[in-house]
């Protein structure tokens, strides 16, 4: 069987009816074989309600997706664990991002253990599977050696899924720096995030783009593709491919790796990714830095 | 009815580091082997075997406890130098160990059912499930809490838990939720979870430019100081950076967490620790800011209502600041 393409929760804030739109879409999308659902970086956005995501769970379970629900990666307040109890008892399988979510379905409910709890060894890969995790993500730092060692090590029944494509989410904090760049406090930042789809770009002072800011969340500004190193992955053995929804060019991007897991020469198109890609975790390296790639064509993977 | 005061916990990035937190006050004092063990792994500080032999006896003559961090996540392929790390600094006299992995923190609880373990702040753990989580699973008897709670939340864990909380109480403030910050390896590849340093200084680059100083972190350019500022260590999170047009502290300016006017509220959350940042600084910072923590707790004796803040104390934590300012961080609900 092929590798499979997974939606990775959307990490912006969009306003509701282009939430809808986008998983209206994708679940006509033939290529899509697993979803993530659910609010995962910050409770004060609720145009989407938990009880919109369990109902999109059972639309895009109706059309044959695989649907998992994602908890928030910082949870602090106890409204936040009250959504997440709500996730929990969904029968659903839930993405778990703190050891909090992991507490709550140990034993319990089926899980996919997120890229925030720090996989990094095979001891500590074991032991999320005797507690009934499913799926795995490897931690985004994790070089190609990290991935295939522990995908290797991996106990029967566990599936490996890596973070291939998408702004890559580095850091949470309490702090709001949407509504401190706009002067506001966090409880009172009248929702600018929504103004700001792909997050608020952060450029060095002499004008390099380098992160994106999101809410509470710090996103890098570059855009991390694996494209090249799909086979490699298909090769490896790896089950899934994650792809982080973004407001431009998603359905190019989906037809890249989708070409790419079949087996077909595929680039990124420069559209993708107008800040520049970046894939340097994959050998090691700063997770800014860029293997060189043949010139990308424009418009398609296939230079169409 | 008098509350219980908390303990104060101590960093100890050498012997003498060591012998000036218990000399000034420190209850505990926690170091770590000089490895990619722990977070914290500077050139020229932490333990070896012999060091931690002397320093827990320095410490134990003078009944104080000792606390060893094994905070950082073990690598692929390379557990047993972790694992045996945690039997080494448990048959050298530790009286707790802080470790972050969980897999880590299975074989800890196995092996050595009778050790005291202390989840560390790089765990990460911000809400009761997930303190309770390690409770049920590895027996964990204190959790250090994030930089990220405000003093009502740290409450609230602290009131749902049989864990004992522990608190940054001074110190260098990451604004990150600790041990989810991947900003460094971003820039450099390295960060606290792999090598346990953030912003690794073998990547810092300094550029005498025309009327400003430039401050590199693997030639990503962290900030310019015109001649005269003051320049801090280009930590990523401390830089400036051009947002939607102007150039700002986009995470936060350099400063220092400091809780001194807040302590009986700290007291009052039941809080059970105050841990003082720093295993990188000096003997002299530890030994002055142990001594002001020590006289401001022990002044919390006389009753939490009467509290105030001495200004020698203030003074004597201001000259260690970075950035030279203070602030509560995210105890305080206006930070956010």
């Amino acid at each position: 069987m092929s590798v499979k393409i997974a939606l990775g929760p959307l990490l912006f804030a969009w306003p509701r009816q282009e939430v809808l739109d986008l998983y209206a879409r994708v679940g006509a999308d033939p290529r899509v074989d697993v979803v993530y659902l659910g609010e995962a970086v910050c409770s004060r956005r609720q145009q989407v309600r938990a009880s919109d995501w369990l109902d999109l769970a059972r639309d895009l379970t109706g059309a044959g997706k695989e649907v998992v629900l994602s908890s928030q990666a910082l949870l602090e307040s106890e409204g936040d664990l009250k959504i997440l109890r709500r996730l929990a008892d969904s029968g659903l399988t839930v993405e778990a991002n703190d050891l909090g979510a992991v507490g709550l379905v140990a034993r319990t409910v089926p899980f996919v253990c997120g890229p925030h709890l720090n996989i990094y060894n095979e001891a500590t890969l074991a032991y999320y599977a005797d507690l009934g995790a499913v799926r795995w993500v490897p931690p985004l730092e994790g070089s190609r050696a990290l991935i295939e060692g522990l995908h290797g090590s991996r106990p029967a029944g566990l599936e490996t899924e890596v973070f291939a494509f998408g702004k890559l989410p580095l850091a949470f904090s309490a702090r709001c720096f949407t509504a401190r760049h706009y002067g506001l406090g966090k409880d009172d930042c009248e929702f600018r995030c929504f103004d700001h789809p792909e997050g608020i770009l952060l450029r060095t002072r002499e004008g390099q783009p380098f992160l994106t800011v999101n809410g509470i969340q710090t996103l890098s500004a570059q855009t991390h593709s694996l494209l090249s190193h799909v086979a490699d992955l298909a090769a490896m053995g790896v089950e899934a491919i994650r792809i982080s929804p973004q407001p431009h060019r998603l359905d190019d991007v989906i037809a890249g790796f989708d070409a790419a897991r079949r087996g077909q020469a595929a680039v990124e198109a420069r559209t993708w990714a107008p800040l520049g890609l970046c894939d340097g975790y994959w050998d090691g390296r700063a997770g800014i830095a860029l293997a060189a790639r043949q010139a990308p064509a424009e418009g398609s993977p296939q230079g169409r | 009815m008098t509350a219980e005061l908390p303990h104060l916990v101590c960093p100890a990035g050498s012997l003498p580091a060591l012998r000036a937190a218990v000399d000034h006050g420190a209850d505990a004092v926690y170091l770590g082997f000089r490895n990619d063990t722990n977070a914290r792994n500077f050139a020229g500080l932490n333990f070896d075997e012999k060091a931690l032999r002397e320093g827990v006896r320095y410490a134990h003559d003078r009944r104080r406890e000792v606390f060893l961090a094994i905070n950082t996540y073990p690598q692929p392929g390379r557990v047993a130098t972790w694992r045996a790390a945690v039997d080494e600094a448990l048959a050298l006299g530790a009286d707790a160990l802080i470790l972050a992995d969980l897999g880590l923190l299975a074989y800890a609880r196995e092996r050595h059912p009778e050790a005291r373990l202390h989840l560390s702040v790089q765990g990460s753990a911000t809400n009761h499930e997930a303190v309770n989580f390690c409770h049920r699973e590895f027996g964990i008897r204190r959790a250090v809490l994030p930089r990220v709670l405000t003093l009502a939340q740290v409450a609230q864990v602290a009131r749902q838990t049989p864990v004992e909380i522990e608190v940054f109480g001074f110190g260098s403030l990451c604004v990150m939720n600790e041990g989810r910050c991947w900003l460094s390896s971003y820039a450099t590849g390295e960060s606290p979870n792999t090598v346990g340093a953030c912003s690794p200084a073998r990547f810092v680059r300094w550029e005498q430019k025309p009327g400003a100083l430039q401050a590199r972190l693997n030639g990503i350019l962290i900030d310019a100081f015109a001649d005269g500022e003051p320049a801090g260590y280009p930590t990523l999170c401390k830089g400036r950076y051009e947002v939607g047009g102007s150039i700002e502290y986009a995470f936060e300016e350099p400063t220092s967490l400091n809780v001194l006017p807040m302590l009986p509220d700290i007291v009052r959350a039941g809080v059970r620790a105050i841990k003082v940042e720093g295993r990188q600084r000096s003997p002299a910072y530890v030994a002055r800011v142990t001594r002001v923590l020590r006289e401001a707790i022990d002044s919390l004796k006389a009753g939490l209502d009467g509290f105030t803040v001495r200004p020698a104390w203030a003074d004597a934590l201001a000259g260690v600041s970075e950035g030279r300012h203070v602030t509560l961080g995210a105890y305080s609900r206006p930070w956010r």
